[in-house]
Protein backbone atom coordinates (compact mmCIF):
# COMPACT_ATOMS: atom_id res chain seq x y z
CA UNK A 1 0.00 0.00 0.00
CA UNK A 2 1.43 3.51 -1.13
CA UNK A 3 1.38 5.34 2.15
CA UNK A 4 1.94 8.13 0.59
CA UNK A 5 -0.62 8.31 -1.97
CA UNK A 6 -3.76 11.03 -1.79
CA UNK A 7 -6.40 8.26 -1.93
CA UNK A 8 -4.75 6.71 1.11
CA UNK A 9 -3.89 9.98 3.18
CA UNK A 10 -8.03 11.04 2.69
CA UNK A 11 -9.28 8.03 3.98
CA UNK A 12 -7.05 7.81 6.59
CA UNK A 13 -7.82 11.19 7.66
CA UNK A 14 -11.70 10.42 7.41
CA UNK A 15 -11.75 7.16 9.09
CA UNK A 16 -9.73 8.73 12.10
CA UNK A 17 -12.02 11.60 12.70
CA UNK A 18 -14.84 9.85 12.78
CA UNK A 19 -13.82 7.04 15.06
CA UNK A 20 -12.36 9.56 17.29
CA UNK A 21 -15.60 11.66 16.81
CA UNK A 22 -17.95 8.22 17.92
CA UNK A 23 -15.49 7.76 20.88
CA UNK A 24 -15.71 11.20 22.16
CA UNK A 25 -19.57 11.34 21.98
CA UNK A 26 -19.97 7.75 23.89
CA UNK A 27 -17.35 9.09 26.55
CA UNK A 28 -18.92 12.68 26.76
CA UNK A 29 -22.79 11.00 26.89
CA UNK A 30 -21.81 8.09 29.26
CA UNK A 31 -20.06 10.42 31.67
CA UNK A 32 -23.17 13.33 31.81
CA UNK A 33 -25.39 12.08 34.41
CA UNK A 34 -22.08 11.74 37.08
CA UNK A 35 -21.21 14.81 35.46
CA UNK A 36 -24.01 16.87 36.44
CA UNK A 37 -24.32 15.33 40.12
CA UNK A 38 -21.23 16.68 40.51
CA UNK A 39 -21.88 20.09 39.38
CA UNK A 40 -24.89 20.16 41.63
CA UNK A 41 -23.50 18.72 44.26
CA UNK A 42 -20.59 21.48 43.81
CA UNK A 43 -23.06 24.43 43.62
CA UNK A 44 -24.73 23.35 46.19
CA UNK A 45 -21.42 23.08 48.49
CA UNK A 46 -21.24 26.65 47.53
CA UNK A 47 -24.68 28.09 48.83
CA UNK A 48 -23.70 26.01 51.68
CA UNK A 49 -20.63 27.96 52.34
CA UNK A 50 -22.32 30.99 51.27
CA UNK A 51 -24.44 30.78 54.92
CA UNK A 52 -21.50 29.67 56.75
CA UNK A 53 -22.15 25.86 56.63
CA UNK A 54 -18.77 23.75 55.65
CA UNK A 55 -19.80 20.11 54.90
CA UNK A 56 -18.34 17.53 52.53
CA UNK A 57 -19.53 16.21 48.87
CA UNK A 58 -21.54 13.18 50.56
CA UNK A 59 -23.24 15.52 53.02
CA UNK A 60 -24.02 18.64 50.77
CA UNK A 61 -27.38 16.78 49.40
CA UNK A 62 -28.95 15.95 52.61
CA UNK A 63 -27.52 19.33 54.47
CA UNK A 64 -28.66 21.38 51.72
CA UNK A 65 -32.51 20.11 51.63
CA UNK A 66 -32.27 20.53 55.50
CA UNK A 67 -31.17 24.17 55.38
CA UNK A 68 -32.26 25.90 51.93
CA UNK A 69 -36.48 24.85 52.24
CA UNK A 70 -37.61 27.59 49.73
CA UNK A 71 -36.21 29.28 46.46
CA UNK A 72 -38.01 31.31 43.94
CA UNK A 73 -37.20 33.73 40.85
CA UNK A 74 -37.32 37.60 40.89
CA UNK A 75 -37.46 39.61 38.05
CA UNK A 76 -36.01 43.46 37.84
CA UNK A 77 -38.86 44.98 39.07
CA UNK A 78 -38.54 42.83 42.62
CA UNK A 79 -41.56 40.49 42.06
CA UNK A 80 -41.41 37.08 42.71
CA UNK A 81 -42.12 34.12 40.15
CA UNK A 82 -42.42 30.53 39.93
CA UNK A 83 -39.74 28.47 38.45
CA UNK A 84 -36.99 26.59 39.00
CA UNK A 85 -34.13 28.18 40.58
CA UNK A 86 -32.07 25.82 41.47
CA UNK A 87 -31.72 24.90 37.43
CA UNK A 88 -31.89 28.54 36.51
CA UNK A 89 -28.48 29.47 34.33
CA UNK A 90 -27.32 32.53 35.56
CA UNK A 91 -25.71 33.75 33.46
CA UNK A 92 -28.08 33.94 30.70
CA UNK A 93 -30.36 35.53 33.33
CA UNK A 94 -27.63 38.08 34.22
CA UNK A 95 -26.45 38.49 29.98
CA UNK A 96 -30.96 38.28 29.12
CA UNK A 97 -32.08 40.84 31.94
CA UNK A 98 -34.09 37.29 32.77
CA UNK A 99 -35.92 36.40 36.38
CA UNK A 100 -32.93 35.34 39.12
CA UNK A 101 -32.61 33.09 41.57
CA UNK A 102 -33.17 33.50 45.35
CA UNK A 103 -32.48 30.53 47.81
CA UNK A 104 -33.90 31.20 51.45
CA UNK A 105 -32.16 29.13 54.02
CA UNK A 106 -32.94 29.16 57.67
CA UNK A 107 -29.80 29.10 60.21
CA UNK A 108 -30.67 28.95 63.72
CA UNK A 109 -33.91 29.46 63.19
CA UNK A 110 -33.53 33.08 61.47
CA UNK A 111 -33.88 33.61 57.38
CA UNK A 112 -30.99 34.23 55.45
CA UNK A 113 -31.34 35.11 51.26
CA UNK A 114 -29.06 33.62 49.20
CA UNK A 115 -28.27 35.40 46.09
CA UNK A 116 -26.22 34.78 42.79
CA UNK A 117 -23.57 36.50 41.71
CA UNK A 118 -21.78 36.53 38.34
CA UNK A 119 -19.03 38.45 36.67
CA UNK A 120 -15.73 38.13 34.79
CA UNK A 121 -12.30 37.99 36.14
CA UNK A 122 -8.92 37.83 34.80
CA UNK A 123 -9.09 35.00 32.55
CA UNK A 124 -12.46 33.81 32.70
CA UNK A 125 -15.58 34.03 34.89
CA UNK A 126 -16.39 34.07 38.30
CA UNK A 127 -19.83 33.23 40.16
CA UNK A 128 -20.48 33.03 43.98
CA UNK A 129 -23.19 33.29 46.04
CA UNK A 130 -23.95 36.04 48.60
CA UNK A 131 -26.71 35.81 51.82
CA UNK A 132 -28.03 38.41 53.33
CA UNK A 133 -29.39 38.91 56.53
CA UNK A 134 -33.45 39.36 57.31
CA UNK A 135 -33.14 43.23 56.69
CA UNK A 136 -31.80 42.56 53.02
CA UNK A 137 -29.25 44.75 54.10
CA UNK A 138 -26.42 43.07 56.13
CA UNK A 139 -24.29 40.16 54.69
CA UNK A 140 -24.38 37.34 56.44
CA UNK A 141 -21.60 35.50 54.42
CA UNK A 142 -20.31 35.12 50.96
CA UNK A 143 -18.75 32.33 48.65
CA UNK A 144 -16.62 32.85 45.46
CA UNK A 145 -15.80 31.20 42.51
CA UNK A 146 -14.13 31.19 39.66
CA UNK A 147 -13.10 29.10 36.61
CA UNK A 148 -9.26 29.31 35.59
CA UNK A 149 -7.45 33.05 37.46
CA UNK A 150 -4.46 32.88 38.15
CA UNK A 151 -3.28 30.47 41.37
CA UNK A 152 -2.05 31.78 43.94
CA UNK A 153 -2.95 35.18 43.01
CA UNK A 154 -6.62 35.61 41.69
CA UNK A 155 -7.56 32.33 42.31
CA UNK A 156 -7.58 33.11 45.85
CA UNK A 157 -11.06 34.62 46.53
CA UNK A 158 -12.17 31.61 46.33
CA UNK A 159 -10.61 30.92 49.80
CA UNK A 160 -12.24 31.61 53.34
CA UNK A 161 -10.11 34.43 54.20
CA UNK A 162 -10.90 37.26 51.47
CA UNK A 163 -15.07 35.72 51.57
CA UNK A 164 -15.17 36.18 55.77
CA UNK A 165 -13.76 39.59 55.10
CA UNK A 166 -17.74 40.53 53.91
CA UNK A 167 -19.50 39.45 57.11
CA UNK A 168 -21.60 42.06 58.49
CA UNK A 169 -20.84 45.14 55.81
CA UNK A 170 -24.31 46.65 54.56
CA UNK A 171 -25.11 46.83 50.57
CA UNK A 172 -26.94 49.93 51.29
CA UNK A 173 -25.91 52.98 53.34
CA UNK A 174 -27.02 55.21 55.66
CA UNK A 175 -29.77 56.58 53.67
CA UNK A 176 -30.72 53.44 52.03
CA UNK A 177 -29.00 54.00 49.00
CA UNK A 178 -27.97 50.98 47.23
CA UNK A 179 -24.15 51.29 47.03
CA UNK A 180 -22.74 47.56 47.47
CA UNK A 181 -19.27 46.70 48.36
CA UNK A 182 -15.92 47.54 47.28
CA UNK A 183 -13.31 45.68 46.84
CA UNK A 184 -9.97 47.83 47.33
CA UNK A 185 -6.32 47.64 47.35
CA UNK A 186 -5.03 46.45 50.70
CA UNK A 187 -4.78 49.78 52.37
CA UNK A 188 -6.95 51.52 50.61
CA UNK A 189 -10.79 52.76 51.40
CA UNK A 190 -13.68 54.31 49.74
CA UNK A 191 -15.99 56.87 50.95
CA UNK A 192 -19.48 56.47 51.87
CA UNK A 193 -20.13 52.60 51.42
CA UNK A 194 -18.70 49.56 52.67
CA UNK A 195 -15.59 47.94 51.09
CA UNK A 196 -13.25 44.80 51.89
CA UNK A 197 -9.27 44.27 51.10
CA UNK A 198 -8.40 42.96 47.71
CA UNK A 199 -5.91 40.84 46.89
CA UNK A 200 -2.36 41.75 46.35
CA UNK A 201 -1.69 40.51 43.12
CA UNK A 202 -4.81 39.99 41.79
CA UNK A 203 -5.57 43.35 41.16
CA UNK A 204 -7.78 42.44 37.88
CA UNK A 205 -9.41 39.32 39.29
CA UNK A 206 -10.42 41.70 42.60
CA UNK A 207 -12.05 44.54 40.00
CA UNK A 208 -13.67 41.87 38.27
CA UNK A 209 -15.15 40.83 41.99
CA UNK A 210 -16.27 44.39 42.56
CA UNK A 211 -17.88 44.88 39.49
CA UNK A 212 -19.67 41.23 39.82
CA UNK A 213 -20.83 42.40 43.55
CA UNK A 214 -22.32 45.88 41.94
CA UNK A 215 -24.02 44.34 38.83
CA UNK A 216 -25.09 41.17 40.49
CA UNK A 217 -26.57 43.11 43.78
CA UNK A 218 -27.98 46.05 41.26
CA UNK A 219 -30.55 43.27 39.56
CA UNK A 220 -31.54 42.72 42.78
CA UNK A 221 -32.11 45.64 44.50
CA UNK A 222 -35.77 46.24 43.80
CA UNK A 223 -36.17 42.85 45.69
CA UNK A 224 -33.92 44.00 48.52
CA UNK A 225 -36.11 46.73 48.55
CA UNK A 226 -39.49 45.56 48.61
CA UNK A 227 -41.58 43.47 51.56
CA UNK A 228 -41.45 40.18 49.19
CA UNK B 1 10.82 -9.76 32.81
CA UNK B 2 14.60 -9.57 31.68
CA UNK B 3 13.59 -8.26 28.42
CA UNK B 4 10.98 -5.99 29.27
CA UNK B 5 14.00 -4.20 31.11
CA UNK B 6 17.05 -4.69 29.26
CA UNK B 7 19.62 -2.36 30.14
CA UNK B 8 18.25 -0.33 26.96
CA UNK B 9 14.89 0.39 28.37
CA UNK B 10 16.36 1.49 31.60
CA UNK B 11 18.04 3.94 29.69
CA UNK B 12 14.75 5.03 27.75
CA UNK B 13 12.83 5.31 31.31
CA UNK B 14 15.72 6.95 33.38
CA UNK B 15 17.92 9.06 31.35
CA UNK B 16 14.94 11.90 31.17
CA UNK B 17 14.97 12.28 34.68
CA UNK B 18 18.24 14.08 34.80
CA UNK B 19 20.67 13.93 31.94
CA UNK B 20 18.20 14.01 28.97
CA UNK B 21 15.39 16.43 31.18
CA UNK B 22 12.58 17.27 28.91
CA UNK B 23 12.64 20.75 30.58
CA UNK B 24 16.10 21.80 31.49
CA UNK B 25 17.70 19.77 28.86
CA UNK B 26 15.08 19.64 25.80
CA UNK B 27 13.62 23.09 26.52
CA UNK B 28 10.06 21.64 26.19
CA UNK B 29 7.40 22.20 28.11
CA UNK B 30 8.38 25.25 29.83
CA UNK B 31 5.69 27.67 29.18
CA UNK B 32 3.50 25.56 31.18
CA UNK B 33 6.76 24.78 33.96
CA UNK B 34 5.72 28.44 34.39
CA UNK B 35 1.79 28.47 34.65
CA UNK B 36 1.12 26.12 36.95
CA UNK B 37 3.69 26.05 39.94
CA UNK B 38 2.53 29.16 41.86
CA UNK B 39 1.47 26.21 44.08
CA UNK B 40 2.60 23.07 44.87
CA UNK B 41 -0.54 21.43 44.51
CA UNK B 42 -2.04 22.01 41.19
CA UNK B 43 2.15 21.21 39.89
CA UNK B 44 2.02 17.44 41.47
CA UNK B 45 -1.68 16.69 39.78
CA UNK B 46 -0.53 18.56 36.21
CA UNK B 47 2.57 16.21 36.57
CA UNK B 48 0.20 13.61 36.67
CA UNK B 49 -1.82 14.19 34.33
CA UNK B 50 1.41 15.17 32.00
CA UNK B 51 2.99 11.41 32.82
CA UNK B 52 -0.63 9.46 31.77
CA UNK B 53 -1.21 10.99 28.85
CA UNK B 54 2.33 10.96 27.45
CA UNK B 55 2.41 7.51 28.26
CA UNK B 56 -0.61 6.62 26.60
CA UNK B 57 -0.26 9.07 23.67
CA UNK B 58 3.27 7.21 22.82
CA UNK B 59 1.36 4.03 22.82
CA UNK B 60 -1.02 4.49 20.42
CA UNK B 61 1.15 6.35 18.28
CA UNK B 62 3.45 3.55 18.26
CA UNK B 63 1.16 1.30 17.41
CA UNK B 64 -0.24 3.26 14.32
CA UNK B 65 3.19 4.05 13.50
CA UNK B 66 3.04 2.13 10.26
CA UNK B 67 0.00 3.21 8.97
CA UNK B 68 0.43 6.88 9.40
CA UNK B 69 0.39 8.75 6.10
CA UNK B 70 3.66 11.18 6.58
CA UNK B 71 2.53 14.01 5.15
CA UNK B 72 -0.56 14.44 8.02
CA UNK B 73 1.44 12.69 10.40
CA UNK B 74 1.47 15.94 12.73
CA UNK B 75 -2.30 15.65 12.97
CA UNK B 76 -2.66 12.81 13.39
CA UNK B 77 -0.98 13.18 16.15
CA UNK B 78 -2.54 16.15 17.24
CA UNK B 79 -5.84 14.60 17.33
CA UNK B 80 -4.29 11.72 19.12
CA UNK B 81 -3.55 13.68 21.88
CA UNK B 82 -6.42 16.24 21.86
CA UNK B 83 -8.95 13.12 22.03
CA UNK B 84 -6.66 11.55 24.64
CA UNK B 85 -6.75 15.26 26.82
CA UNK B 86 -10.62 15.46 25.96
CA UNK B 87 -11.35 11.89 27.71
CA UNK B 88 -9.17 12.72 30.82
CA UNK B 89 -10.66 15.79 31.57
CA UNK B 90 -14.14 14.14 31.14
CA UNK B 91 -13.41 11.43 33.42
CA UNK B 92 -11.91 13.77 35.55
CA UNK B 93 -15.36 15.61 35.98
CA UNK B 94 -17.13 12.73 36.67
CA UNK B 95 -14.79 11.12 38.86
CA UNK B 96 -12.23 13.50 40.66
CA UNK B 97 -14.17 16.80 40.21
CA UNK B 98 -12.28 18.75 42.81
CA UNK B 99 -9.17 17.88 41.23
CA UNK B 100 -10.63 18.76 37.78
CA UNK B 101 -11.44 21.80 39.39
CA UNK B 102 -7.63 22.81 40.38
CA UNK B 103 -6.70 22.61 37.37
CA UNK B 104 -9.49 24.19 35.19
CA UNK B 105 -8.22 25.26 31.95
CA UNK B 106 -4.67 24.09 32.61
CA UNK B 107 -6.09 20.17 31.47
CA UNK B 108 -6.66 21.80 28.19
CA UNK B 109 -3.19 23.23 27.79
CA UNK B 110 -2.06 19.40 28.07
CA UNK B 111 -2.76 19.60 24.60
CA UNK B 112 -0.47 22.10 23.51
CA UNK B 113 2.09 21.03 26.03
CA UNK B 114 5.69 20.21 23.48
CA UNK B 115 6.90 17.99 25.48
CA UNK B 116 3.97 15.38 23.73
CA UNK B 117 4.31 16.74 20.05
CA UNK B 118 8.13 15.96 21.04
CA UNK B 119 7.88 12.78 21.76
CA UNK B 120 5.84 11.50 19.55
CA UNK B 121 7.51 12.87 17.18
CA UNK B 122 11.13 12.18 18.24
CA UNK B 123 10.38 8.82 19.88
CA UNK B 124 7.29 7.20 19.35
CA UNK B 125 7.07 7.20 15.18
CA UNK B 126 10.44 5.00 15.29
CA UNK B 127 9.93 2.68 18.45
CA UNK B 128 7.62 -0.30 19.74
CA UNK B 129 5.27 0.24 21.87
CA UNK B 130 7.08 -0.96 25.17
CA UNK B 131 10.04 1.62 24.61
CA UNK B 132 7.57 4.43 23.87
CA UNK B 133 5.37 3.89 27.22
CA UNK B 134 8.24 3.45 29.17
CA UNK B 135 9.75 6.82 27.43
CA UNK B 136 6.45 8.63 27.99
CA UNK B 137 6.42 7.67 31.83
CA UNK B 138 9.75 8.87 32.03
CA UNK B 139 9.65 12.10 30.37
CA UNK B 140 6.58 12.82 32.39
CA UNK B 141 8.24 12.09 35.49
CA UNK B 142 11.24 14.14 34.31
CA UNK B 143 9.04 17.03 33.27
CA UNK B 144 7.24 16.40 36.47
CA UNK B 145 10.53 16.19 38.63
CA UNK B 146 10.76 20.18 37.71
CA UNK B 147 7.34 21.09 37.94
CA UNK B 148 7.65 20.07 41.91
CA UNK B 149 11.67 21.44 42.58
CA UNK B 150 9.63 25.04 41.05
CA UNK B 151 6.34 24.86 42.76
CA UNK B 152 8.46 24.09 46.19
CA UNK B 153 10.33 27.15 46.12
CA UNK B 154 7.42 29.36 44.42
CA UNK B 155 4.87 28.22 47.06
CA UNK B 156 7.13 28.33 50.30
CA UNK B 157 8.44 31.78 49.30
CA UNK B 158 6.00 33.33 48.11
CA UNK B 159 2.79 32.14 50.55
CA UNK B 160 5.04 30.54 53.19
CA UNK B 161 3.01 27.51 52.68
CA UNK B 162 3.42 24.30 51.26
CA UNK B 163 0.39 21.68 49.76
CA UNK B 164 -1.33 24.69 51.45
CA UNK B 165 -0.10 23.94 54.68
CA UNK B 166 1.50 27.26 57.01
CA UNK B 167 5.31 26.36 57.33
CA UNK B 168 6.71 29.66 57.58
CA UNK B 169 5.68 30.13 61.56
CA UNK B 170 3.57 33.38 62.71
CA UNK B 171 6.85 33.92 64.90
CA UNK B 172 8.71 34.59 61.60
CA UNK B 173 5.78 37.29 60.09
CA UNK B 174 6.16 38.72 63.75
CA UNK B 175 9.79 39.39 63.30
CA UNK B 176 8.89 41.35 60.29
CA UNK B 177 9.46 38.45 57.54
CA UNK B 178 7.70 39.36 54.47
CA UNK B 179 6.57 36.42 51.73
CA UNK B 180 8.21 37.53 48.61
CA UNK B 181 5.13 38.08 46.71
CA UNK B 182 7.56 38.01 42.91
CA UNK B 183 7.71 34.74 43.64
CA UNK B 184 3.84 33.96 42.43
CA UNK B 185 4.72 35.85 39.72
CA UNK B 186 5.45 34.14 36.14
CA UNK B 187 8.57 35.81 35.95
CA UNK B 188 9.98 34.34 39.11
CA UNK B 189 9.63 30.75 37.81
CA UNK B 190 11.81 31.55 35.13
CA UNK B 191 14.08 32.69 37.08
CA UNK B 192 14.14 29.01 38.89
CA UNK B 193 14.25 27.44 35.89
CA UNK B 194 17.31 29.35 34.96
CA UNK B 195 18.73 28.48 38.55
CA UNK B 196 17.94 25.06 38.07
CA UNK B 197 19.55 24.72 34.51
CA UNK B 198 22.57 26.36 35.96
CA UNK B 199 23.13 23.81 38.63
CA UNK B 200 22.25 20.84 36.39
CA UNK B 201 24.74 21.87 34.03
CA UNK B 202 27.36 22.64 37.01
CA UNK B 203 27.09 19.27 37.88
CA UNK B 204 27.06 17.73 33.97
CA UNK B 205 29.79 19.47 32.67
CA UNK B 206 28.97 16.82 29.15
CA UNK B 207 25.94 18.83 28.89
CA UNK B 208 27.64 22.45 28.41
CA UNK B 209 27.92 24.19 25.22
CA UNK B 210 30.81 26.27 24.32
Amino acid sequence: MNRDSNIYTIVYAAVMVVLVAVILAFTSQSLRETQKKNEDIDKMMQMLRSVRVIVDATEAETTYNQLIKESFLVNKAGEKLEGDAFGTDVAKAFAKDGALPVFVATIDGEKKYILSMRGAGLWGPVWGFISLDKNKDTVYGADFSHQGETPGLGAEISQPFFSKEFYGKNVFNAEGVFKSIAVVKPGKGVEGQAYVDGISGGTITCQGVDRMLYNSLDRYVDFLKSNN
Amino acid sequence: MGKLFSSKNKEVLFSPLSKNNPVVVQMLGVCSALAVTAKLEPAIVMAISVTVVVAFANVIISLMRNTIPNRIRIIVQLVVVAALVTIVSELLKAYAYDVNKQLSVFVGLIITNCILMGRLEAFALGNGPWESFLDGIGNGLGYGLILVVIAFFRELLGSGTLLGIQVVPQAAYDFGYVNNGLMILPPMAMFVVAAIIWAHRAKNKDLQEN
